[in-house]
C-alpha cells in the first residue's frame, strides 16, 4: 500500500515519438485509479513506466517514499496483470502463482501457504496442478490475479486485463477485481479503453488523449462536468450530445431558434453546447423542436435518435415515455447544459 | 468436409509412380544392394565374391581402428552439436535483445548457411594453414605449435571448428524465431517476478525454447554424423593417413579407396540402422512434442 506520485513524467520513444507528454498526478493510498482513453493514446506506455518496463524519459516517479526511476521492476514492490494473462506456459498454476515469491527467497512452506490462500480467494484450489493451456480464459485471468495478489504488493497495475474475455465474463470479473481490491486495500492503476469499466470501477478516472491528460476526476465529475468535448464524447454511452450553438445576449440559441437556456457569464459568440441524452424532457414546457427519426427500444428505456436544428441529437427516455418518429418539442434541463469553446473544445 | 476421391485406382498409382521410382532407384535398390553385399567378401580385382555370412560385421567389432573411429565420431558429434547449438543460442539471445525484428542480422548470418560443406572445409584450411593461416598464427602466439593434417588433435580441432562454424547460422535462425515467438508480456511478467536475468533465462526462456532445442538437437546430430563429409574430405585433402575421421568418411575410404566393398557395405548398413533409430526417435518426439498453447 503506497502513495504513487508522478511528477512531470513523460515518455519519448527512441524514434522521437512523444507517446506521453509530461504528466503529474498523485494517487492516494488504497485508491483505485483508472486510466482511460482511446487506443494508442499512451495508457500502456504510462503504466509500463510505472512498472519499470519502459524507461522514464522525463520527470520523476515515486512509489511510497522512494523515487523509483532507476529501480528494477522486481524491486518496485508492484504486481502487474497483463491483457493476454502472460502466464508461464510451462509451469503449473501453483508454480505460476508462487514464482515471484520463490525468487524473493520465501521459504517453500510459506509459499505453499500463500498460494493456497490466494487460490482459495480466487476459486483456483482445484486447478492448482493444471497448466495454463488447460484453463479457460476466465480461469487464466484469475490465475494472473492470483499471481499479483500473492506477492502482497504495494501497487497493482492492470493493463486491459478484461479485454480478452467475453462480455458476460467481463462484467463478472469487473466486479470480482473491484471487490478484491477493496478487500485488500492495495493502491491500483487500471488501464482500459472501455469507458464502462472506467466508470464502474474507478475511485478516480484519468482521461488520456494523444499522450496528454484531458481530465482527472471522480466518475461523477467526469460524467457530469467533462473538461472538454473529447471527454464529453468519449465517456458515456450514448455519448453527450454536442451541437453547434450561439450565445446571444446571455441566451443559448441553436440556428437562430428560440432560447434553449441561459448562458450564464459566457460571452456572446459561437459555442459547442453539450447535454447528456438523459437530461432532456419530452413535451411539457418544451419549446425546442426535435425531429425523431429512429426509436431504439432497449427494454428499461428508449433512445430517440434524430436531429435538433439539423444536427444529430439523441434523447434518452424511460420506458413509460411514449415516443414515435416525427417532430416533438423538448426541454433541455438548464442546469445540465455544458458549454464548450467552439475552437479549443475546452469547457467554459 | 468433403473429401476429393479418385474413381479408379490407376490414376493415383500413375501419379505416384515417378516418386516411387525415384525412391526405389536411389534409395531402396542401393540400400538392398548394400545389405546384400555386406554378407559377401568382394575380390579386390572384381573377380567374383564369396559369401561370408556375418563375418564383415564381426570383423568390424574386433577392428580397433574402426572402434577408434566410431569413438571419435561420437565425440565429434557431441562437440559439434553442443558448440553449434550453444554458440547459436548465445548469439540469438543477444540478437533478440538488440532488435526485435532482426531481419538484416538474420540475412547476414544466413549467408554462411549457403556455403557448401567443401567450401567451408576449404576456408577452414585457409584459416588453419600451416604457413599463412591467421588462426594458426593466433595459436602460435599462445605457444600452440598448430599443425593441420599432421597432428591428430590439431586436425580434429579444425574439423570441429569448421563444422560448428557452418552450422551456427541455421541454428541461430531457429533459435531467434523461437525466442521471438515467446510473448513479450511473458518475458515482462518474468522481469517483474525475478530480478536475475540469468535465472530468468534458465527458468522461463529456456524451457519455452525446449521444442526448438529438441528439434535442433536431432538436426545437428544428423548433420555432424553425415553432412560433415565434405568438410572432412576437404580438410584431409584425400590423405587420411593417421588423421581423425568420422564413420561416414570411413565407409567412403574403405569402399572406394580400399576396394573392400563387403566391409564398407557392412559399415553403411550400421549407419542406416543408426539413421533409422534417429528417425524413429524424432517422430516419437514430434508426436509428443512439447507444445504450450
Ligand atoms: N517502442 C515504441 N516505439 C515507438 N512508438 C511506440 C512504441 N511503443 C508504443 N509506441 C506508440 O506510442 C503510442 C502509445 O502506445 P500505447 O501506450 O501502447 O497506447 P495504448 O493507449 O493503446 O496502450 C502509440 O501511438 C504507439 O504507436
Ligand atoms: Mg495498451
Amino acid at each position: 500500500m503506497a502513495v504513487v506520485k508522478l511528477n512531470a513524467v513523460g515518455k519519448t520513444y527512441p524514434n522521437g515519438f512523444e507517446a506521453v507528454k509530461p504528466s503529474s498526478f498523485t494517487i492516494a493510498d488504497g485508491e483505485f485509479v483508472v486510466l482511460v482513453g482511446p487506443s494508442g493514446c499512451g495508457k500502456s506506455t504510462l503504466l509500463r513506466m510505472v512498472a519499470g518496463l519502459e524507461e522514464i524519459t522525463a520527470g520523476t516517479l515515486n512509489i511510497g517514499d522512494r523515487e523509483v526511476n532507476d529501480v528494477d521492476p522486481a524491486d518496485r514492490d508492484i504486481a502487474m496483470v497483463f491483457q493476454n494473462y502472460a502466464l508461464y506456459p510451462h509451469m503449473t498454476v501453483r508454480k505460476n502463482i508462487g514464482y515471484g515469491l520463490k525468487n524473493r527467497g520465501t521459504t517453500a512452506d510459506t509459499i505453499e501457504a500463500k498460494v493456497q490462500e490466494a487460490a482459495k480467494m480466487l476459486n483456483l484450489t482445484e486447478l492448482l496442478d493444471r497448466k495454463p493451456s488447460q484453463l479457460s480464459g476466465g480461469q487464466r485471468q484469475r490465475v494472473a490475479m492470483g499471481r499479483a495478489v500473492v506477492r502482497d504488493p504495494s501497487l497493482f497495475l492492470f493493463d486491459e486485463p478484461l479485454s480478452n474475455l467475453d462480455a458476460k465474463l467481463r462484467n463478472q470479473m469487473r466486479i470480482e477485481i473491484k471487490a478484491l481490491q477493496r478487500r485488500l486495500g492495495v493502491t491500483s492503476i487500471y488501464v482500459t479503453h472501455d469507458q464502462v469499466e472506467a466508470m464502474t470501477m474507478a475511485d478516480r478516472i484519468i482521461v488520456l488523449n494523444s499522450g496528454e491528460i484531458e481530465q482527472i476526476g471522480t466518475p461523477a465529475e467526469i460524467y457530469h462536468s467533462p473538461a472538454s468535448t473529447f471527454v464529453a464524447s468519449f465517456m458515456g454511452a450514448p455519448p453527450m450530445n454536442l451541437i453547434e450553438a450561439r450565445v446571444e445576449e446571455g441566451e443559448i440559441r441553436v440556428n437562430g431558434g428560440a432560447s434553449i437556456g441561459p448562458a450564464g457569464r459566457c460571452p456572446s459568440g459561437p459555442i459547442q453546447l453539450g447535454v447528456r441524452p438523459e437530461d432532456v424532457e419530452l413535451g411539457g414546457a418544451g419549446q425546442t423542436p426535435f425531429d425523431i427519426s429512429i426509436v431504439e427500444e432497449l427494454g428499461a428505456h428508449r433512445l430517440l435518435h434524430g436531429h435538433l436544428g439539423g444536427q444529430p441529437f439523441t434523447v434518452h427516455v424511460g420506458k413509460e415515455v411514449a415516443a414515435a418518429p416525427g417532430t416533438t418539442q423538448i426541454h433541455l434541463k438548464p442546469e445540465a447544459l455544458r458549454l464548450f469553446d467552439s475552437q479549443t473544445g475546452k469547457a467554459m | 468436409m468433403k473429401r476429393a476421391g479418385f474413381t479408379t485406382i490407376w490414376l493415383p498409382v500413375a501419379l505416384l509412380l515417378p516418386q516411387l521410382m525415384i525412391i526405389a532407384i536411389f534409395f531402396y535398390w542401393p540400400a538392398g544392394w548394400a545389405v546384400q553385399s555386406s554378407f559377401y567378401l568382394q575380390d579386390p580385382f572384381g573377380f567374383g565374391s564369396t559369401f561370408v555370412g556375418l563375418e564383415n560385421y564381426t570383423d568390424l567389432g574386433s577392428n580397433s581402428e574402426y572402434l577408434r573411429i566410431a569413438w571419435f565420431t561420437v565425440i565429434y558429434t557431441c562437440l559439434v552439436t553442443f558448440f553449434s547449438l550453444a554458440i547459436a543460442l548465445l548469439l540469438a539471445v543477444k540478437a533478440d535483445k538488440v532488435i526485435r525484428s532482426a531481419r538484416t542480422y538474420r540475412t547476414l548470418l544466413m549467408w554462411v548457411y549457403a556455403i557448401a560443406p567443401p567450401v567451408a572445409g576449404f576456408m577452414g584450411i585457409m584459416f588453419f594453414d600451416q604457413r599463412t593461416g591467421p588462426i594458426t598464427d593466433a595459436f602460435q602466439v599462445f605457444g600452440w605449435d598448430y599443425k593441420l593434417g599432421v597432428n591428430y588433435t590439431d586436425t580434429a580441432t579444425a574439423m570441429v571448428i569448421a563444422a560448428v562454424w557452418k552450422q551456427i547460422p541455421v541454428n541461430f535462425i531457429f533459435f531467434l524465431s523461437g525466442l521471438q515467438s515467446i510473448p513479450r508480456s511473458v518475458n515482462e511478467a518474468a522481469i517483474i517476478d525475478n530480478r536475475s536475468s540469468t535465472s530468468r533465462f534458465w527458468q522461463v526462456t529456456f524451457p519455452l525454447l525446449a521444442p526448438t532445442t529438441f528439434f535442433l538437437l536431432i538436426i545437428n546430430i544428423t548433420y555432424a554424423l553425415f553432412d560433415t563429409f565434405g568438410i572432412i574430405d576437404t580438410l584431409l585433402k584425400g590423405e587420411p593417413g593417421n588423421n581423425p575421421m568420422t564413420l561416414v568418411y570411413k565407409v567412403y575410404l574403405d569402399g572406394f579407396r580400399g576396394n573392400d566393398l563387403g566391409g564398407s557395405s557392412a559399415q553403411s548398413v550400421i549407419l542406416m540402422v543408426l539413421v533409422l533409430i534417429l528417425t524413429v526417435f524424432q517422430f516419437r518426439l514430434i508426436e509428443r512434442r512439447i507444445h504450450y498453447t
